[in-house]
């Protein structure tokens, strides 16, 4: 398939009348175009870190995910891109059962961490997002010491008892953020007292200090400015040789610098999952196109 | 454009008249307010600061062994039960020779306090050798007599005194035998019949234990409780049901929280009338609502990003509530329980109910002794006939409005300080 073709946008203010056809074309392209029975690409790979077969969720009687397939393999960053609403946050908090904090929400489906199903009722929640680590869209660091909130982690879970090896824990955990440099010196001073960005790096070494095996990323950078955002993108490229990261992104130019593979939300359906590259320069899909190329979202 | 801010323009000066019209409302309710308080506080400052302090008329006693009745110094009991009022009567009567009539040396010994002997009994405890020398010191006038002082020389004629007496002070007077100095017994002394000699001590120790009962029962107990209900309770009609009743607990009038321990605390559960124990765990009762509120209001202010950052680490309910709930909550529910004690510092009728209106002389030296609470004494001073008690029942307001100035200048402080900005 070529290359799809921008549609001109009409410029604001000047013509109503070609901007309501614009605005026509799109509303039917949503409700018109089918959803396809099976998520165009390959949205399976083998020997996956997290498997998930056919799931949904239900805001009380709302169902907010329709039947979402899909694998995330080892040490690859998947992102998750589609316009606002359309379920990927929902979809990512399945992952760590943070969706349990919500009443009204229920989750069906298989959902796997290698073989560990994650709604089996053995299954301690605790330890699990032991496993699958996550970092929020808005910096929230605890109001503590930078070197208390990086220890948080590993301090609950018992994986450091002496001194000497929780410190070594809070170094490690900071460099890998990218963060040591700038707070070597003063780790006692409080967490919120850093810039946005750097707040953002700290609750990536909070999360990475409890050594997860999947981190989770809800938007990590929309409250952020380019800069921070930049050097978090370079870090998320260092952390996937140790890591397995899924992404959620509302900036496209993020999702194809950032990923490996990528995963079209609409309305909760999963449309399309291909490679990055594919699925920006060669999409499967027309609803796929018609988001990337800007007619909606 | 023209058109629409000719309109706004006519309509502006309308507006800006009501909104004069409006801050003048505002500032005459708070005028009237204030005025309220300014009135309040001079009423009670004029009637009560007269109670700090006493005057006293200097004797010259001497302490005749035969007069106190006192053979052995170093009988303890003899120098305890010694008649020194006998010593100090003699005194006065040396200085009105010309008093004879029986009536009327009783008049001239009223006009001393009934304790006045008191000093010298300890005085002389403390040193026995002053057996036998003769001594010149300040002794402790009666109320009547005190009260004559007191007055500006156009009130004089209220006391209740006859001529002779007034005569009498008169002369004391111009042989510059009267001194004044601070009221000691008032914060020394719990209470007594006579007005010169009763003091709060006993009731400010009362207030004082009880306060501790309820501050140690009602803040865990609270805390405990709100904690359970915002973090762990599930949310169904029985939990709506609890939350309905514990708001609807803090407007429940206080009297009926005495009952309460009227009939079961003391009823049923066989607790001792009077003391502070009960009296805190009534006042427990009450201030339980207010404390459970509040902390839950506190608990509802903590970020829930804080709560999901927590979670997302992977820890516990329990944990996420302890490292990180609490200690965010904890000034709100400082602020909270400083409050709920201000106020039930200040309540009378549910300890009323439970006996703590007892005249008690004694001090209180724990939370099970019988003891009366500081709002409880002014209802009693109030209702005493001297009219001495006028001034204490004002003192007695003035020092119990001071501490509840200062608990809730406290709570107001301590809520600035502990607040953190997110």
């Amino acid at each position: 398939m070529e290359t799809a073709q921008q549609l001109d946008k009409p410029a604001l203010g000047t013509n109503d009348a070609a901007r309501d056809k614009a605005i026509n074309e799109r509303d039917a392209m949503t409700q018109d175009t089918p959803y396809p029975d099976q998520t165009v690409g390959k949205p399976f790979v083998d020997n996956p870190k997290m498997r998930l077969r056919d799931v949904e969720v239900f805001y009380d009687d709302n169902q907010a995910i329709h039947g979402v397939s899909l694998d995330i393999g080892k040490n690859e960053v998947v992102s998750l891109i589609g316009p606002s609403g359309c379920g990927k946050s929902t979809f990512l908090r399945c992952l760590n059962r943070m969706n349990d904090t919500i009443d009204i929400c229920k989750v069906k489906g298989s959902l796997h961490l290698e073989s560990q199903d994650l709604y089996d009722p053995k299954l301690d929640v605790v330890e699990l997002r032991a496993r699958v680590g996550m970092v929020f869209q808005k910096p929230n660091p605890f109001p503590k010491s930078i070197y208390d909130n990086v220890a948080y982690g590993p301090r609950i879970h018992g994986l450091a008892n002496k001194k000497y090896d929780l410190d070594e824990i809070v170094e490690t955990s900071l460099r890998k953020a990218g963060l040591w440099e700038e707070v070597k010196d003063r780790l006692h001073a409080p967490g919120t007292g850093l810039s946005g960005g750097q707040q953002q790096r700290l609750c990536i070494a909070r999360t990475i200090a409890v050594s997860p095996e999947v981190v989770l990323m809800d938007e990590p950078c929309s409250a952020l400015d380019p800069i921070a955002t930049a050097k978090i993108e370079e870090l998320i490229s260092e952390l996937s040789e140790s890591y397995t990261i899924a992404i959620v992104t509302h900036s496209m130019q993020q999702a194809a610098r950032v990923s490996h593979r990528t995963a079209y939300f609409h309305l909760g359906r999963l449309v399309e999952m291909n490679d990055t590259e594919t699925v920006f320069t060669k999409p499967e899909h027309d609803l796929t196109e018609a988001y990337i190329t800007g007619r909606f979202g | 454009m023209s058109e629409t801010t000719e309109k706004v323009r006519k309509t502006l000066a309308r507006r800006y008249r009501s909104e004069k019209r409006f801050k003048a409302f505002g500032i005459g309710a708070i005028m009237i307010g204030l005025l309220a308080l300014v009135i309040l506080f001079t009423d009670i400052i004029s009637k009560g600061y007269s109670a700090f302090y006493e005057y006293s008329v200097e004797l010259t006693v001497h302490l005749d062994p035969e007069v106190l009745e006192i053979t052995d110094v170093s009988d303890a009991e003899q120098l305890n039960y010694g008649n020194y009022t006998a010593a100090v009567r003699t005194a006065l009567r040396e200085l009105f020779p010309e008093v004879d009539e029986a009536r009327e040396k009783r008049d001239l010994y009223s006009l001393l306090s009934s304790s006045a002997g008191y000093e010298l009994r300890d005085m002389l405890t403390e040193d026995p050798s002053l057996l036998g020398q003769t001594l010149t010191l300040p002794l402790q006038l009666d109320d009547a007599a005190d009260l004559y002082f007191k007055q500006s020389p156009a009130n004089r004629d209220t006391v209740r005194l006859n001529d002779n007496q007034k005569s009498w002070l008169i002369t004391l007077e111009e042989k510059e035998l009267i001194s004044v100095g601070i009221n000691e017994s008032l914060f020394t002394r719990g209470d007594s019949r006579e007005p010169e000699q009763a003091g709060m001590l006993g009731a400010i120790l009362g207030s004082f234990f009880t306060m501790l009962v309820t501050l140690f029962l009602s803040f865990p107990i609270g805390v405990a409780a709100a904690i359970y209900l915002e973090e762990f309770a599930p949310k169904n009609k029985f939990t709506d049901f609890i939350e309905v009743n514990i708001n609807n607990l803090a407007a429940v009038p206080s009297i009926i929280f005495g009952l309460l321990g009227l009939a079961v605390f003391i009823g049923l559960f066989g607790m001792p009338r009077s003391v502070p124990l009960l009296g805190g765990v009534v006042l427990t009762l009450m201030t339980l609502p207010t404390v459970i509120i509040s902390s839950r209001a506190a608990i509802k202010a903590v970020p829930p990003s804080i709560r999901q950052a927590a979670m997302g680490l992977g820890a516990s309910k329990m944990q996420v509530v302890l490292h990180h709930v609490l200690p965010l909550a904890l000034p709100g529910m400082l602020t909270g329980a400083i409050i709920g004690m201000a106020q039930a510092l200040g309540e009378t009728a549910p300890l009323l109910m439970i006996g703590m209106v007892a005249f008690i002389v004694d001090l209180p030296s724990g939370p099970l002794d019988p003891a009366t609470v500081l709002p409880v004494q002014i209802f009693l001073w109030a209702g005493s006939p001297e009219q001495a008690f006028v001034a204490l029942t004002s003192a007695a307001i003035m020092v119990l409005l001071g501490f509840l100035i200062t608990m809730n200048t406290i709570a107001v402080v301590l809520r600035k300080r502990l607040e953190r900005r997110w």
